[in-house]
């Protein structure tokens, strides 16, 4: 058996090598499920009933979608210039702090609800784009490893976020009232800053929440951005080739701070959906959000759709319809960390799957004449 | 003069810092056959609840049950880590998007989470555990020496032993010259008749064992429970300790070390009621912290290449297009 090199990749395995992972790795799911004492098939029923048919399943599965695809897209930017930005997590933590104090802060002083939601979306880029510049800065000035960094990061975020909220009487903590004195808790959002969201009256109401609209549009506007402009193209000159991109005069530094700032950007962007969107407070409990893992989630997603943004919000809606099944039937024939399980099996065979797109394997012992032993 | 503040961070960074140890002695030996495997993370989790496992299944005394669980740890790391080498030696996958994945799949969400649940490893605490009672308790008690050196587990000073090892394998043996030459420049040690693929998939391999220990060090030795992700990370400092251990062993240990002592510090300031600033916020993030403020002198000394990154660290080998 060999392994060639493909000249050309055929635009069908682009999307049938995806989907057979996708089909291969429930299969060794199965497996895992199988050894484990479970049967697979009644798990798979349960999982496809409550990620889509059950009433309201649709509904929740956007609500794990959506900040799937923003992490999603996160990595993607990133990831697309070879800046493996892991920081996703701590940014959408950062995004949701920002956002929340605008949200708590213009709410709270009669601004129309339209600007506030501006102001917490700019708020929550802000936040988190912030905090990715410190990995992007010390990538661009002292060539410091992006990957480590910004993992370190996630951690300190998600120590802010509980610190705020749990151990000092921040703005962001609810200090009146008779539950806010036995247990800490975050302050609700005034009215005015609560995202709206579409109702479609189908298969026992689906909410369409604002910050899907928004991931789509975000999604276009990279996808414009990396395939349409200058910018994109050098960025991935730079991905590809760094040496290229220097002799060629591209901004090495100038690119890593901008591409970094975006991918920041749309991770707190998420965040800020999670405040305005879904929990409409600051949810700082350490078994909360921050066990949701929706930042390394968002990289399964980003690969699995290959980094092109119009694909990662496909790939955000199914890896998100997997996570809502999980989180609903969590319990003893669905331990928690099988969903962890399914998501890194079809990250592995998305990546293996690769193979089959960049090479052609051939079985046969004819050898041509050319090839050195 | 035992119980001065230095003398207890010390000694228990000396505790701390032996997963750290472990980790980065097996990430080492990976990377310097050129295969970067940032699945650490994931590996130690899924060592640390197989050994809790087997120590907690197995009926045996302590000392057989705890090799087991140490011997079992090990396989498990060791499987985590075939994954990726299967991955990114044969398949010629990405090996930064592999790691990630691995971690994502046996991580703090993942495959340790899901035996954590399935097996019901959170309820109870280690019928066995490693205790410091290697040496005699007068010989602990000696100044300085006694709490840091003579105060440990056998894992600590077993630990020491694989340092000395990895240390000698590499810069003393045929072996560990071959395993260099397929790291730096693979189409030559090739050329030499070295099997590169064979090379790094042992040496991968063998950096999932030392994981998988490292993972059981918490288990069995530092928290002796199940938590699920309870290594917190220590994985991905490992990997930042390789870096900054200039891929040498020694320099491993010294940086595994002032880690250990990091994440030591805080609780012990705390206990003596010294507060600087506020106290949850940074005494938990410091190690964090610490980590990135370390990376950043390193990488910007500009010592990296000449200091001892393989030069194909990270680089597939295909024969075919050498």
């Amino acid at each position: 058996m060999r392994i060639e090199r493909r000249l050309r990749q055929p635009r069908w395995l682009i999307v049938a090598v995806p989907a057979g992972s996708l089909v291969f790795a429930f299969f060794a799911a199965g497996l895992v499920l199988y050894a484990t004492g479970h049967n697979a098939l009644s798990s798979y029923r349960q999982i496809v009933d409550a990620a889509f048919l059950n009433s309201g399943a649709i509904g929740q599965t956007l609500t794990q979608a959506t900040p799937l695809a923003f992490t999603g897209l996160a990595a993607a930017a990133a990831f697309r210039m070879r800046l493996f930005n892991i920081g996703a997590e701590g940014q959408l933590f950062m995004g949701a702090i920002t956002a929340d104090a605008a949200g708590l802060y213009l709410g709270g002083h009669g601004w129309p609800t339209a600007l506030v939601i501006f102001a917490m979306v700019i708020a929550g880029c802000a936040g988190g784009a912030a905090w990715a510049l410190i990995p992007g800065a010390l990538r661009a000035f002292f060539k410091t490893n992006e990957i480590i960094t910004s993992l370190m990061l996630n951690y300190v975020a998600a120590y802010v976020l509980t610190y705020l909220v749990f151990n000092t009487e921040s703005y962001w903590r609810q200090t009146k009232g008779f539950n806010a004195s036995v247990f800490p808790t975050s302050k609700t959002l005034p009215n005015d800053a609560l995202w709206p969201s579409a109702m479609i009256h189908a298969r026992g109401g689906i909410a369409l929440p604002l910050g899907a609209g928004i991931a789509v549009l975000v999604a276009f506007l990279l996808w414009f951005l990396f395939t349409r402009t200058r910018f994109g193209f050098e960025a991935q000159v730079l991905g590809d080739s760094p040496r290229a991109a220097q002799y060629a005069g591209m901004r090495t530094r100038r690119k890593i701070l901008a591409v970094m700032g975006i991918s920041g950007a749309v991770a707190g962007l998420g965040g800020a959906s999670q405040v305005g969107d879904f929990a409409h407070m600051l949810d700082a409990d350490p078994n909360g959000l921050q066990k949701q893992y929706y930042g390394y989630t968002g990289i399964v997603v980003a690969a699995l759709a290959r980094y092109n943004p119009l694909a990662v919000v496909v790939v955000a809606f199914l890896i998100g319809a997997l996570q809502n099944a999980g989180n609903t039937l969590q319990g003893a024939d669905f331990p928690s960390g099988l969903v962890g399980v399914m998501q890194g099996i079809i990250l592995f065979s998305a990546l293996g799957g690769e193979l089959l797109v960049r090479y052609r394997v051939r079985v046969g012992r004819t050898m041509p004449a050319t090839e050195a032993a | 003069m035992n119980n001065s503040l230095l003398v207890v961070v010390l000694a228990s960074g000396v505790a701390y810092g032996t997963p750290l140890l472990y980790g980065a002695l097996g990430e080492l030996l990976a990377e310097r056959s050129g295969v970067l495997n940032l699945g650490v993370e994931g590996m130690m989790l899924v060592g640390a609840v197989m050994g809790f496992w087997t120590v907690q299944r197995l009926h045996a005394d302590t000392a057989l049950s705890l090799a087991a669980a140490v011997g079992v740890a090990a396989l498990a790391g060791m499987a985590m880590a075939a994954i990726h080498a299967f991955l990114v030696i044969t398949l010629r996958a990405s090996q930064i998007v592999s790691g990630l994945a691995l971690t994502i799949f046996a991580g703090a969400a993942g495959l340790s989470s899901y035996l954590g649940n399935d097996l019901n490893l959170a309820d109870n605490p280690a019928r066995h555990a490693f205790n410091a009672a290697v040496f005699p308790s007068s010989m602990q008690g000696w100044p300085i020496v006694g709490p840091i050196i003579f105060g440990q587990n056998v894992l600590v000073y077993a630990s020491w032993v694989c340092v000395v090892g990895v240390s000698l394998y590499l810069s003393r043996t045929r072996l560990g010259l071959n395993v260099r030459a397929v790291g730096e420049a693979p189409a030559s040690a090739d050329a030499m008749g070295i099997n590169v693929t064979a090379y790094r998939y042992a040496h991968t391999l063998a950096g999932g064992a030392f994981a998988g220990v490292a993972g059981a060090t918490f288990t069995l030795a530092i928290t002796p429970q199940w938590v699920s992700g309870i290594t917190g990370g220590a994985g991905w400092i490992a990997i930042a300790l390789v870096i900054f251990a200039f891929w040498r062993p020694a320099l491993c240990l010294v940086g595994a070390y002032f880690f250990g002592a990091l994440q030591a510090l805080s609780p012990q300031l705390q206990a003596r009621g010294i507060n600087l600033g506020p106290t949850e916020l940074w005494a938990n993030s410091l190690p964090y912290v610490m980590t990135v403020v370390v990376l950043v002198f390193v990488s910007a000394s500009g010592a990296r290449r000449r200091l001892g990154a393989p030069a194909s660290l990270g680089l597939p080998y295909v024969r075919e297009e050498r």
